[in-house]
């Protein structure tokens, strides 16, 4: 055999031969068994994302059934029975199966291609990772359909939740969904972190990251601290009620309060963990249509990093009816209302930028003021709850009920809906009709106000939350008719919004690879990108690259053409450092969600599955890890 | 868009040790959520101290050999562990042979020897709350050394395995760096499991 010849480089590449040969390296492979296979963070991300808007379809169909139920009293459209598990299957739907795992699904999109490398870090746990969420969301919504579904509220408290007050299997149901959904959730941000740590384009220094890159690397390290206590927690549950542990039972020196600590550590960084992204897709959105850098930037990213922090000293505010020591509530309202100040730092930046630009209303944007609107109205009533006296006149009524929706929706949803219009065009490659989007946000933004507003003012006057119903000599009737045609108005944006998906995938003009005009890396590849995202890795020297060097994008040369690589660079300067293999499409990460799902359903109903589900979860991890078929171990 | 080539790479390394490398950072990563995983089960573990009077409840304490022992092992294995990553840095294929099998025969121990820790808790996983936190957490880490362990396994048959390539050299630092967090983990568990209940 003659000497060993030089690997295959870009360097010796140009053009159209250095596309294909790229795309023949990154492509996933064809056929039904290859798309199972795929590793690449746009087919998994996109994968994510459409999963994602199915749970808010559904979620979002149970929330119209319980609005039908409420529109008047004594309706008997759903029992009481039904209503449990209705309003149950909504609040972890959205919570659980829809807004988290959206935020990340545009995440495993975006980062990579926004920090301008190849793939994601870890593509094979990526690719579990979307498995693992689509197996939980399934047997959620199978055991609903199955009538095992769980009916004790999204935040399952103790001890109704307990074997004692419920023993069916619906809470061992809704305890092991969590877990898979936080399996799923822990893993995307450990792969967003070192892919924003070690895998940005070369001179993409801290102070050049994009804002929605920075949201997203906060919210990954909010998920890393605060999804392990849902998990102690519920696994401590499936425990006491499947092999007798004591954990909540107060009987025997365990206490149900115990609960509600594990639960909200979780429960309030996860609003946050919605909301930030939220405000990540706030900023991008905004400098493209305001048409300059968001003004700011230092302030809006230790912003973000204070929410972080921030966030978790606030659980005990949804525990001020327990009874704690007075002080301990004083300072917790103290930091409650603390907590604002970061909030509205970001948004005096953002209303500075529109004030200071040249704004182009289009659709995005207008999602963006939508959002603004909503958001400073829930965080008022945010900072009304967060106070204990009317903490404890509201507790628990409906005052609570449109506070949140406020949060979550103005916070988290119009961003979202703003985003998709934003970036279904690098997506897709299609633009979406601009005239159906404005009717979109119209017809949202009034229907969600008509549909919440009013639920304030019943709480104000005293209707509890969770009823599946009420009398009419409590005249409660006209305001909740009034809400649940809101809601129906506000459904029928949704449905506007996949009208116009499904029309501008076939019908719409091409996007091109920048519409917009942006400023950031995502932009400098074609729509929809190639597999190999960049077939030069870009040089970043400014904070808005695409502004700065619009005539010609400087780029490195020298990676590997014949076998997958990705450049890392050093931590805070992004210095080149490495050119590491990036993993090939593998079946095993897919095996191995199967092997897991089958021990966590087995383990809702024999502790043994524990002893028999080990083994196969193993062998598929060895298969997984094993480096056959990697192009490096073969040379 | 042109595109200006501006600089090569071509001659940058294709592996790395550390902090340049990524699965050293995913070993950082998973840490810091395993971590978390401890720490609010040792805040459980606090909390059911304070709320309650008696503790440990309807037990003595721990027999104090089994976690004692495994201390002693752990820190210990540091020694072997640092040796290991000194031979995966110098590329020296043998010595880093030895390395593994050598934590693998501890790490075997180990887990024998967290068998004599469950029997020697003095209570069972349903007699009180008190019995319930020290399982779960005595239960995690456990897991969490069986996992390492069967990672170390895998490891070294890759090594005695046409796969025993250059860059694998830093696969076995990263998992010498993960062993010392293992251990890291058990000490304040230790003192947790072992001390607190005879205060
Ligand atoms: C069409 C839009 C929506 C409507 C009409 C709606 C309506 C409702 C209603 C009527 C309840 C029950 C209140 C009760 O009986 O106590 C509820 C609860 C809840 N909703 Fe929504 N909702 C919508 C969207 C969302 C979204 C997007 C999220 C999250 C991102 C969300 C999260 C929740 C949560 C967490 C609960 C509490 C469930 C529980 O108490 O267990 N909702 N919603
Ligand atoms: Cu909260």
């Amino acid at each position: 055999m003659a000497a060993e010849p030089r690997e295959l480089r870009d360097d010796v590449l140009n053009g159209l031969q250095l596309s294909t040969q790229l795309e023949r390296v990154w492509r996933t492979p064809s056929g039904f068994l290859g798309a199972l296979m795929s590793v690449d963070h746009k087919v998994v991300g996109r994968r994510y994302i459409v999963t994602a808007f199915v749970f808010l379809l559904l979620g979002g169909i149970l929330a119209i059934l319980m609005r039908i139920q409420l529109a008047g009293p004594e309706k008997t459209f759903l029992s009481a029975d039904k209503y449990n598990q209705v309003f149950t299957m909504h609040g972890s739907t959205m919570m659980f199966l829809f807004a988290v795992p959206v935020m990340e699904a545009f995440a495993v999109y975006l980062v990579p291609l926004m920090v301008g490398t190849r793939n994601i870090a870890f593509p094979r746990l990526n690719a579990f990772s979307y498995w693992m969420f689509l197996f939980g969301g399934c047997f959620l919504w199978i055991s609903f359909a199955l009538n095992v579904g769980p009916d004790v509220g999204w935040f399952a408290y103790v001890p109704l939740s307990s074997l004692q007050y419920t023993p069916t299997k619906r809470p061992d149901v809704w305890a092991q969904m969590i877990t898979f959904t936080e399996v799923a959730a822990l893993a995307v941000s450990v792969e967003i972190v070192v892919t924003v740590f070690k895998q940005r384009a070369p001179g993409m220094t801290l102070d050049r990251i994009p804002l929605f890159v920075w949201a997203m690397l906060v919210t990954s390290f909010l998920v890393m601290f605060a999804m392990p206590s849902i998990m102690v927690a519920s696994t401590s549950l499936i425990l006491d009620r499947l092999v007798n542990t004591r954990f909540y039972d107060s009987s025997s020196g365990g206490h149900p309060l115990l609960w509600q600590h594990l639960f909200w550590f979780f429960g309030h960084p996860e609003v946050y963990i919605i909301f930030i992204p939220g405000t990540g897709m706030v900023s991008a959105i905004l400098a493209t249509f305001a048409r300059r850098p968001v003004v700011g930037y230092p302030v809006v990213i230790l912003s973000l990093i204070a929410t972080g922090f921030l966030s978790f000293g606030l659980w005990v505010h949804h525990m001020f009816v327990t009874g704690l020591p007075q002080l301990g509530a004083g300072l917790f309202t103290a930091s409650s209302m603390l907590i604002a100040v970061p909030s509205g730092l970001q948004i005096f930046c953002w209303l500075a930028t529109l004030w200071d630009g040249r704004p182009v209303y289009r659709t995005p944007l207008l999602f963006v003021i939508g959002f603004v609107v909503i958001f400073v109205l829930g965080g008022l009533s945010g900072v009304m709850v967060a106070s204990v006296p009317i903490d404890t006149q509201v507790h628990d009524t409906y005052f609570v009920v449109a506070h949140f929706h406020y949060v979550l929706i103005g916070g988290a949803v119009f961003p979202l809906i703003g985003a998709v219009y934003y970036w279904f065009p690098k997506i897709a490659g299609r633009m979406l009709s601009e005239r159906l989007g404005r009717w979109n946000f119209w017809l949202a933004f009034i229907g969600f106000n008509v549909a919440f507003f009013p639920m304030h003012i019943l709480g104000l006057i005293g209707m509890p939350r969770r009823v599946y119903t009420y009398t009419a000599d409590m005249d409660w009737a006209h305001l909740n008719l009034l809400s649940s045609g809101g809601a129906l108005i506000f459904a029928l944006s949704f449905a506007l919004l996949l009208v116009n998906v499904i029309y501008s995938l076939r019908k719409a003009e091409l996007a091109g690879d920048n519409p917009w005009n942006a400023s950031t890396l995502e932009w400098a590849t074609s729509s929809p990108p190639p597999p190999q995202n960049f077939d030069r890795i870009p040089v970043v020297k400014h904070r808005d690259p695409l502004w700065a060097d619009n005539e010609s994008l400087p780029v490195v040369a020298g990676l590997s053409a014949e076998r997958r690589e990705v450049l890392l660079t050093s931590l805070a300067e992004a210095e080149p450092q490495i050119r590491e293999a990036s993993p090939e499409p593998s079946i095993w990460p897919l095996l191995t969600a199967i092997a897991t799902t089958v021990f966590f359903i087995g383990s809702i109903f024999t502790p043994w599955a524990v002893l028999w589900g080990t083994p196969p979860m193993a062998v598929a991890l060895i298969g997984w890890f094993w480096p056959t078929g990697s192009k490096e171990d073969e040379e | 868009m042109r595109q200006n080539i501006v600089r090569n790479v071509s001659e940058l390394p294709t592996y790395g040790y550390g902090p340049r490398s990524g699965p050293w950072w995913g070993a950082i990563g998973f840490m810091a959520l395993e971590g978390m995983g401890f720490a609010i089960a040792i805040g459980a573990y606090l909390y059911l101290y304070a709320v309650n009077p008696n503790w440990p409840i309807g037990a003595s304490p721990p027999d104090l050999w089994p976690g004692t022992a495994e201390v002693a092992i752990y820190l210990l294995s540091i020694i072997p562990n640092e040796m290991t990553n000194r031979a995966a840095h110098r590329q020296d294929l043998a010595k880093v042979r030895t390395g593994l099998i050598v934590m693998v025969m501890i790490g075997t121990a180990l887990l024998v020897l967290r068998g004599f820790e469950f029997a020697h808790l003095n209570t069972r996983w349903d007699n009180s709350a008190y019995g319930s936190i020290v399982w779960l957490i005595l239960g995690l880490h456990t897991t969490h050394l069986a996992t390492d362990v069967g990672d170390t396994v895998v490891l070294a048959v890759l090594m005695f395995t046409r796969h025993a390539k250059p860059r694998r050299f830093s696969d076995v630092s990263d998992n010498v760096f993960y062993w010392n967090f293992v251990v890291l983990a058990w000490l304040p568990l230790y003192v947790l499991l072992d001390w607190v209940p005879r205060l």
